[in-house]
C-alpha cells in the first residue's frame, strides 16, 4: 500500500537553514545541501525548502541551492517562499524543484494557483494554507498570509476546497497556533480539511515528539507529515520517526 | 555528428532536469540529451520518453514538434524507456480528456474510480495517488514473487517502493505485457515490457536507490 510520507522542511535564509519559534528567534542550522543529504540518507520521502528571506535580494540563493541539492539527491524537493508569478515557478521548476509552493500569492490572486496547474499540471503546485483558530468568524480555522501576520476573512476549510477546484495538487497545511509549539499537529483542523478534498495533505506546524507524527496520520487524516526542528537538532532521525510510525500500524517507506 | 547516447524527448510538457539529471548521475561517461529534434531521437543509441500534465496537452505537444513517428520508431526498434505519461501515451485512448494515444499497445488509459477510494478500513484514499509504493514484479503478468527475471529489475528488490504521482493507469489488453504492479486499492499496471521497450507509471528519477537502480539497468540494457 502507499506509505504515509514524512517530509523534513528547511527554512532557508542567506543560504543557511534556520529554524525560529512563531518566525522569531532564528537559530542557524546548517547548510542547507549537507542537511538534505543527510535526511536523504536517513530515508526522507521529500524535502520542503521554504525561502523566508525578507528581502527580494537574495532570492537567487534559493535557485542555487536548489541545483545544487537537485544533483544530488533524488527524491521530490519542494520550493516555496516568495512565489508571485507562474514565472517563479518556472524558474525553480528548471533549478531542480519538483513541487512548488504557493502561499500568499494564492490568497492575492487565485487565478495564479490555476494559471500555474494549467502550465505546469497540478502534480508540480502545492498551495500552503496557514490557519489560525479564531473567535470572531462564523468558521472555526481562518486563512492568514504574510507569514502568519494578515488575516483574510477566509474559512481554511472552505479555501482548501477552492484551492483544489483551481487545480492545487495537493495543501500543506500550517497551524499558526502550534508552528514552533511541539505540542502537535492541530488533528482537528486537518482532519476537516482531509474530509473536505480529495488531494492529499500535508500536515505542518507544532511536532515535537514522534507520537505527535503517528497522531497527524491517525487523527489529523494527513497523507503526509512535516517537521522541523525535531530533525534539524538531532533529537530524531528521520529513520527513528519511521520505525516509530511502523510500529504504531503506519505504512511507511523503511 | 556527436554521438547521442541517451536522448530525453522534450514536447515542452514541464520539467525533464530530474529525469535528466538522474541519468548523468548513473552514467556519468555517457552523453545525456533533452531534445525536441526528431533527428537526435532517431540517431539516439537509446530514449527515455517521460512526461507529466495531462494527457490531451502531451499529444497536442508532441505533435506540435513532430515528434509522434520518431518516437513510435524508438519505441519499437531500441532501447527506451517510458515514465508516466511516458507509458501512459503508448496506449490507444485515455480517459482523460477522451484522447487517442500513440496505439503502440491495446489498451485504455483510466482514472482512478471515485467511488472505489477507500482503503481496507474504510479510510479515504486520496487522488492524485501520491508518495511511495510497492511495485510487485512480474513477468507475462503473472505476480511472482521469486521472479525478476526482467533486466530492469536487477538488484531490486520484490516490493521495493517507488515514487508515484498520477490520477490516471494503463490497463493493457494483453496481460503478457505486465511487469509490475502495485494496489491503490486494487491491483493496476505500473510498468510493462516488450523486447526493447520498458515503461513505468512511478518515476525512477525520483525513487532513491530503487530509481537509481533501475536507470542504471536500462542505460546498460542490451535487448
Amino acid at each position: 500500500m502507499l506509505a504515509k510520507r514524512i517530509i523534513p522542511c528547511l527554512d532557508v535564509t542567506a543560504g543557511r537553514v534556520v529554524k525560529g519559534v512563531n518566525f522569531l528567534e532564528l537559530r542557524d542550522a546548517g547548510d542547507p545541501v549537507e542537511i538534505a543529504k543527510r535526511y536523504d540518507d536517513q530515508g526522507a520521502d521529500e524535502l520542503t525548502f521554504l525561502d523566508i528571506t525578507a528581502s527580494s535580494d537574495n532570492r537567487g540563493l534559493i535557485l542555487h541551492i536548489i541545483e545544487e541539492v537537485a544533483a544530488q539527491v533524488f527524491i521530490p524537493l519542494t520550493v516555496g517562499g516568495g512565489v508571485r508569478e507562474v514565472e517563479d515557478v518556472r524558474r525553480l521548476l528548471n533549478a531542480g524543484a519538483d513541487k512548488v509552493s504557493i502561499n500568499t500569492t494564492a490568497v492575492l490572486n487565485p487565478k495564479m494557483v490555476q494559471d500555474a496547474a494549467g502550465r505546469f499540471g497540478s502534480q508540480c503546485i502545492v498551495v500552503a494554507i496557514d490557519a489560525k483558530k479564531v473567535d470572531n468568524q462564523p468558521f472555526e480555522w481562518e486563512v492568514f498570509t504574510h507569514g502568519g501576520r494578515n488575516a483574510t476573512g477566509l474559512d481554511a476549510v472552505k479555501w482548501a476546497e477552492y484551492m483544489a477546484k483551481l487545480g492545487a495538487g495537493e495543501l500543506l497545511v500550517t497551524s499558526m497556533d502550534r508552528d514552533g509549539t511541539k505540542i502537535g499537529f492541530n488533528n482537528p483542523l486537518n482532519r476537516a480539511i482531509s474530509n473536505a478534498v480529495d488531494i492529499p495533505i500535508i500536515a505542518s506546524g507544532g511536532v515535537g515528539n514522534l507520537q505527535h507524527l503517528v497522531d497527524g496520520v491517525t487523527l489529523g487524516g494527513a497523507d503526509a507529515v512535516l517537521a522541523a526542528s525535531i530533525f534539524h537538532y538531532g533529537e530524531f532521525t528521520v529513520k527513528q520517526a519511521k520505525e516509530y510510525m511502523a510500529q504504531h500500524g503506519i505504512e511507511v517507506r523503511l | 555528428m556527436t554521438k547521442i547516447d541517451i536522448a530525453v524527448v522534450d514536447y515542452g510538457m514541464g520539467n525533464l532536469r530530474s529525469v535528466s539529471k538522474a541519468l548523468e548521475h548513473v552514467a556519468s561517461a555517457k552523453t545525456v540529451l533533452v531534445t525536441s529534434n526528431p533527428e537526435d531521437i532517431l540517431n539516439a543509441e537509446r530514449v527515455v520518453f517521460p512526461g507529466q500534465g495531462a494527457m490531451p496537452d502531451c499529444i497536442r505537444e508532441l505533435d506540435v514538434r513532430g515528434l509522434r513517428e520518431s518516437v513510435k520508431h524508438a519505441a519499437r526498434n531500441k532501447p527506451f524507456l517510458g515514465i508516466c505519461i511516458g507509458l501512459q501515451m503508448l496506449f490507444e485512448h485515455s480517459e482523460e480528456g477522451n484522447t487517442s494515444g500513440l496505439g503502440l499497445f491495446k489498451g485504455n488509459v483510466k482514472r482512478f474510480a471515485a467511488a472505489d477510494m477507500h482503503d481496507a478500513d474504510g479510510q479515504k484514499l486520496k487522488v492524485p495517488h501520491m508518495g511511495w509504493n510497492q511495485v510487485y514484479q512480474t513477468q507475462s503478468g503473472q505476480v511472482n514473487a521469486a521472479n525478476t527475471a526482467h533486466e530492469l529489475w536487477k538488484d531490486i528488490d520484490n516490493a521495493a517502493r517507488f515514487y508515484y504521482v498520477h490520477s490516471y493507469y494503463v490497463q493493457p489488453d494483453d496481460a503478457r505485457i505486465i511487469a509490475g504492479y502495485s494496489e491503490y486499492p486494487s491491483l493496476f499496471t505500473s510498468a510493462i515490457a516488450q523486447d526493447n521497450l520498458f515503461a513505468v507509471q512511478f518515476h525512477p528519477e525520483k525513487s532513491a536507490n530503487a530509481g537509481l537502480q533501475m536507470l542504471s539497468n536500462f542505460v546498460n540494457w542490451q535487448p
